[in-house]
């Protein structure tokens, strides 16, 4: 894939080292000149000095063949301006936009620029995820693609702990893609039983969060209270 | 008409006060608290005196537009120094609260004349003057009316 990162801050750096690493053809685009001298010193002819909202910046960068466009400058307006543009007027198909202000997250969808990443909600999540009586995370959702994935974490009064995956009743459009314990992941099976302190991955529609947090939620009556009979 | 003007510099400002000036209602919108001193350039009563309104905040900040009053605004006016900032907040004034009549001052040619295409109405300064100086060279009489090459300045006349 063919893609213009346009920022060369510390998120526009190390993405565009990843995706250089993952064999992708990267352009960085920055506007400050000591920054883009820094950068180029490792990236080289990867990262090329412009105003990326200016169009002729983003011609000479390719944008017309470019697979995908990601904007992560610090500057909200830039970040929207650009990513309108390279799906408007040159479109180009992914668009990935950097939220700085969460404030501005309504701007974002209002001028349709899907996805956008916002840092600050991505450690309000994990934050979240701290609290012990909040079970559920949100990682990502795709909006378009109407799924969601999701992660929680088994604490002692989970109600599914020592139950086999294949005996749960996940509700429908849900799907348990992977289990995390002791800091490694795997794909689990249907005799796969359940342990506190995993971490479970689930992707589901929209609006089925409930339904998963009962499941997986503190035991009540109804799903037997740290069962250990299933499995 | 009520307006509402984003951006309060020298543009802004002298818009601000015109319209003021032609009996009509003015709330400017701008970061920097001074900017409210440029309104009252060349006034001999107060901004508010004279009926104004100026309020301190972001064009981007939803809290900011409310207290400016987007909401019954009949035109609004983007003016502010950030090309991408006047496109968005225009486009914002546009969609989410209806504005009859939105305005945005973007002095890159290349993206005005592409929002212009996509509907918004642009003012660009920049094309502007161009326009202005390349007639006014073409409008401009050679040294020597008789020198057909550049090179004969020197010895003209």
């Amino acid at each position: 894939m063919y893609i213009i990162v346009v920022g060369a801050g510390k998120v526009g750096w190390n993405l565009a080292r990843e995706l250089l690493d993952k064999k992708h053809e990267v352009t960085v685009i920055e506007n400050n000149r000591r920054r883009y001298l820094t950068v180029e010193q490792e990236l080289e002819h990867n990262v090329s000095y412009g105003d990326a909202s200016e169009l002729w910046v983003l011609e000479r960068a390719g944008i017309q063949r470019a697979d995908m466009v990601i904007a992560v400058t610090g500057d909200d307006e830039d970040n929207m301006l650009i990513c309108q543009v390279a799906r408007e007027k040159y479109e180009v198909e992914r668009i990935i936009a950097r939220v700085n202000n969460p404030r501005n997250k309504p701007h974002f969808d209002l001028l349709g620029i899907k996805p956008s990443v916002s840092a600050t909600d991505l450690i309000l999540r994990l934050l979240e995820h701290e609290v012990p009586d909040y079970g559920l995370v949100h990682l990502l959702d795709l909006q378009e693609e109407q799924l969601e994935i999701i992660e929680m974490l088994l604490g002692k009064d989970c109600a599914v702990t020592g139950r086999r995956v294949g005996d749960l009743k996940m509700p429908e459009g849900s799907l348990l893609i992977s289990i995390l314990r002791n800091g490694k992941g795997f794909v689990p099976g249907p005799d796969t039983v359940l342990e506190v302190g995993d971490e479970v991955l689930a992707v589901l529609d929209p609006g089925h969060e409930e339904q998963l947090k009962v499941l997986f939620g503190p035991g009540d009556g109804s799903n037997g209270n740290r069962s250990d009979d299933g499995g | 008409m009520f307006i509402l003007i984003v951006g309060c510099g020298r543009v802004g400002s002298s818009v601000a006060r015109a319209m003021l000036s032609e009996g009509h209602e003015v709330s400017c919108l701008d970061e920097d608290p001074e900017s409210h001193a440029r309104l009252e350039v060349g006034l001999d009563k107060g901004w508010e005196d004279l009926g104004g309104q100026f309020t301190v905040g972001a064009g981007l900040e939803t809290d900011a537009l409310l207290a400016a009053g987007i909401e019954n605004a009949d035109a609004f006016i983007a003016s502010t120094d950030g090309d991408n900032t006047n496109i968005v907040i225009a486009q914002i004034a546009q969609r989410r609260y209806e504005v009859p009549t939105v305005i945005a001052r973007i002095l890159d040619p290349l993206r005005a004349e592409w929002y212009e295409r996509q509907g918004m109405h642009t003012i660009c300064p920049t094309r502007v003057a161009i326009d202005m100086l390349e007639s006014a060279v073409r409008e401009g009489a050679p040294r020597s009316a008789g020198s057909p090459d550049g090179n004969g300045a020197a010895e003209a006349a």
